[in-house]
C-alpha cells in the first residue's frame, strides 16, 4: 500500500458559502475545524462555574488566565496587558487547535501556511500600528540600538529593519512548519506498522511494534510540541508588542 | 492525522486518486501552498478568530478575571479580619495585663499603707504605755525617796535617842537635846 502523508492537509469544502470576485468561499474541514477550536475554547473558558474554591474545570480556566497574564506581564510589563485578550485569543486558538489536530481523523488548522501567515501579519501589523500610534517617530528607534559605535550603526541598522520585516515570515513559517512536520513523521511512521503488516503478514505485524512504540512516542512529543508551539508564538506576540510598548529598550 | 494508516489498499487507492485529482484540479500537489484555498481559509479565519476575539474580550476574560480578583479579595479580606481579631486580643491581652498591673500595685499600696497604720498604731500605744509606765517610775521613785527621807529622818531621831541614853548611861546626865542633835547631824554627814 501507499504512504500519502500530505493527504491529511488536504482542503475539502464541505459547501459552498459565496463568491469573491472569482474566488469561490467555501466552507471547507478547515473551517470546520477552526470553528471547533472557537468553541473548545469557549467552553472551557465559560463552562467552569464561578466558584471561590474552583473546581478541576474551572481551574484549567483559570490556570489558562493566570498562564498568559503572567507571560504578558513578564515580557511586556503590566503596560502589555492591554494586549491580553488578542495574546489570549492567539494563544488559546492556536494551542486548542493544535492540540485537536493530534487526535487522528482530524484536521490541524496551523499546519496552513496561509493560516499562521495570517495571524503572524495580525500581530505584526498590531505592533507597527498601535507602536506608530503611541510613540509617533520615535517608535523607530526600535532600529537604532543605543550604544552602537557610529561607523558601524548604518549595518547595524540595515540588520534590525530587515530582521524586523522578516518578523511575520519567522513567526509564521516556525508554527507552520512545527505542525506540519510532526504530522507528516507522526503519520510516516504510523503509515508504516500498517504497511509491514499488510505487506509481511504476521512477521509484519510483529516487526510493525517498533514503529508504533515510535508513533506512540512522537504523539507524546507532539503533544508537547502544540502546546509549546502555541506558548512560543504567544511569547513572541508580547515580545515584539513591549517594543512598540517601550520602543527605547 | 493518521487517516489511512489502516486503510485496506482499495481505500488507499481511492484517497491517493482523490488527491490527485484535487491536486489536478487545484493545480498544486502541496495543499499548503495551494493558493485556491486560501480565500476559504482566510475568511473562515476571519470569521473565527474575530468570534473567539469577542467571546473571550467581552465574556470570558472579565468573567475568569472577576473570579480571581473576587478570590483574591475574599482571601484578602479574611485575612484581614483575622488580623483584626489578632489585634483585638493583643490589645485585649494587654488591658487584661495593665489590669492586672495596676490591681497589683494598688493591693501593694493597701497593703503598705495598712502596715505603715498598724505599725503607727502601735508605736502610739507602746509609747502611751512607756509613758504610763515612766510616770508609774517616777512616781515609784518619787516614793522611794520620800519613804527614804522619812525612814532617814526616823533613823536620826533614833541615833539621838540612842545616842542621849548612851550619854546618860555612862555619865548619868542627860545631855542637851540640841547637842545630841547637832552631834548626830555631824555624824551622819560624817
Amino acid at each position: 500500500m501507499k504512504i500519502d502523508p500530505i493527504h491529511q492537509f488536504n482542503i475539502e469544502p464541505l459547501f459552498t458559502i459565496g463568491h469573491i470576485g472569482n474566488q469561490t468561499i467555501a466552507f471547507t474541514n478547515s473551517s470546520l475545524y477552526m470553528f471547533i477550536a472557537v468553541a473548545l475554547t469557549a467552553v472551557l473558558m465559560l463552562g467552569g462555574g464561578r466558584q471561590l474554591v474552583p473546581g478541576r474545570f474551572q481551574s484549567v480556566a483559570e490556570i489558562s488566565y493566570e498562564f498568559v497574564a503572567s507571560t504578558i506581564r513578564s515580557t511586556a510589563g503590566s503596560e502589555g496587558m492591554k494586549f491580553f485578550p488578542l495574546i489570549f485569543t492567539l494563544f488559546m486558538f492556536i494551542c486548542v487547535s493544535n492540540l485537536v489536530g493530534i487526535i487522528p481523523y482530524t484536521f490541524t488548522i496551523s499546519s496552513h501556511i496561509i493560516v499562521t501567515a495570517a495571524l503572524a501579519f495580525l500581530v505584526f501589523f498590531t505592533v507597527l500600528f498601535y507602536g506608530i500610534y503611541k510613540n509617533g517617530l520615535k517608535f523607530f528607534k526600535i532600529f537604532v540600538p543605543s550604544g552602537v559605535p557610529i561607523y558601524i550603526l548604518p549595518l547595524v541598522m540595515f540588520i534590525e529593519i530587515l530582521s524586523f520585516f522578516l518578523r511575520p515570515v519567522s513567526h509564521s513559517v516556525r508554527l507552520f512548519a512545527n505542525m506540519l512536520a510532526g504530522h507528516i513523521a507522526l503519520k510516516v511512521f504510523a503509515g508504516f506498522v500498517a504497511m509491514l503488516g499488510v505487506s509481511l503478514g504476521a512477521v509484519g505485524w510483529i516487526g510493525g511494534i517498533l514503529p508504533l512504540a515510535l508513533t506512540v512516542a512522537l504523539t507524546a512529543l507532539e503533544l508537547l510540541v502544540a502546546f509549546l508551539q502555541a506558548y512560543v508564538f504567544a511569547i513572541l506576540t508580547c515580545i515584539y508588542l513591549n517594543d512598540a510598548i517601550h520602543p527605547g529598550h | 492525522m493518521a487517516e489511512k494508516s489502516q486503510g485496506a489498499p482499495a481505500k488507499g487507492q481511492k484517497t491517493g486518486a482523490h488527491t490527485e485529482a484535487d491536486g489536478g484540479h487545484h493545480g498544486g500537489g502541496f495543499p499548503p501552498f495551494e493558493s485556491s484555498t486560501f480565500a476559504s481559509q482566510l475568511v473562515s479565519l476571519v470569521i473565527a478568530f474575530v468570534a473567539l476575539y469577542l467571546i473571550v474580550s467581552r465574556i470570558a476574560l472579565p468573567r475568569v478575571g472577576g473570579v480571581i480578583d473576587a478570590r483574591q479579595n475574599a482571601i484578602e479580606g479574611d485575612l484581614a479580619a483575622a488580623q483584626k481579631l489578632k489585634d483585638e486580643s493583643a490589645a485585649a491581652l494587654k488591658a487584661y495585663e495593665a489590669d492586672l498591673a495596676s490591681a497589683r500595685s494598688r493591693a501593694q499600696a493597701i497593703g503598705a499603707e495598712t502596715r505603715e497604720k498598724l505599725n503607727a498604731a502601735s508605736e502610739a500605744e507602746r509609747k502611751t504605755l512607756e509613758d504610763q509606765l515612766s510616770a508609774k517610775l517616777a512616781q515609784a521613785e518619787k516614793t522611794i525617796a520620800a519613804t527614804r527621807e522619812t525612814a532617814m529622818s526616823n533613823v536620826r531621831g533614833i541615833a539621838a535617842d540612842a545616842a542621849g541614853a548612851i550619854v546618860q548611861r555612862l555619865t548619868g546626865v542627860l545631855p542637851d537635846g540640841g547637842a545630841v542633835n547637832s552631834a548626830v547631824d555631824a555624824s551622819l554627814k560624817g
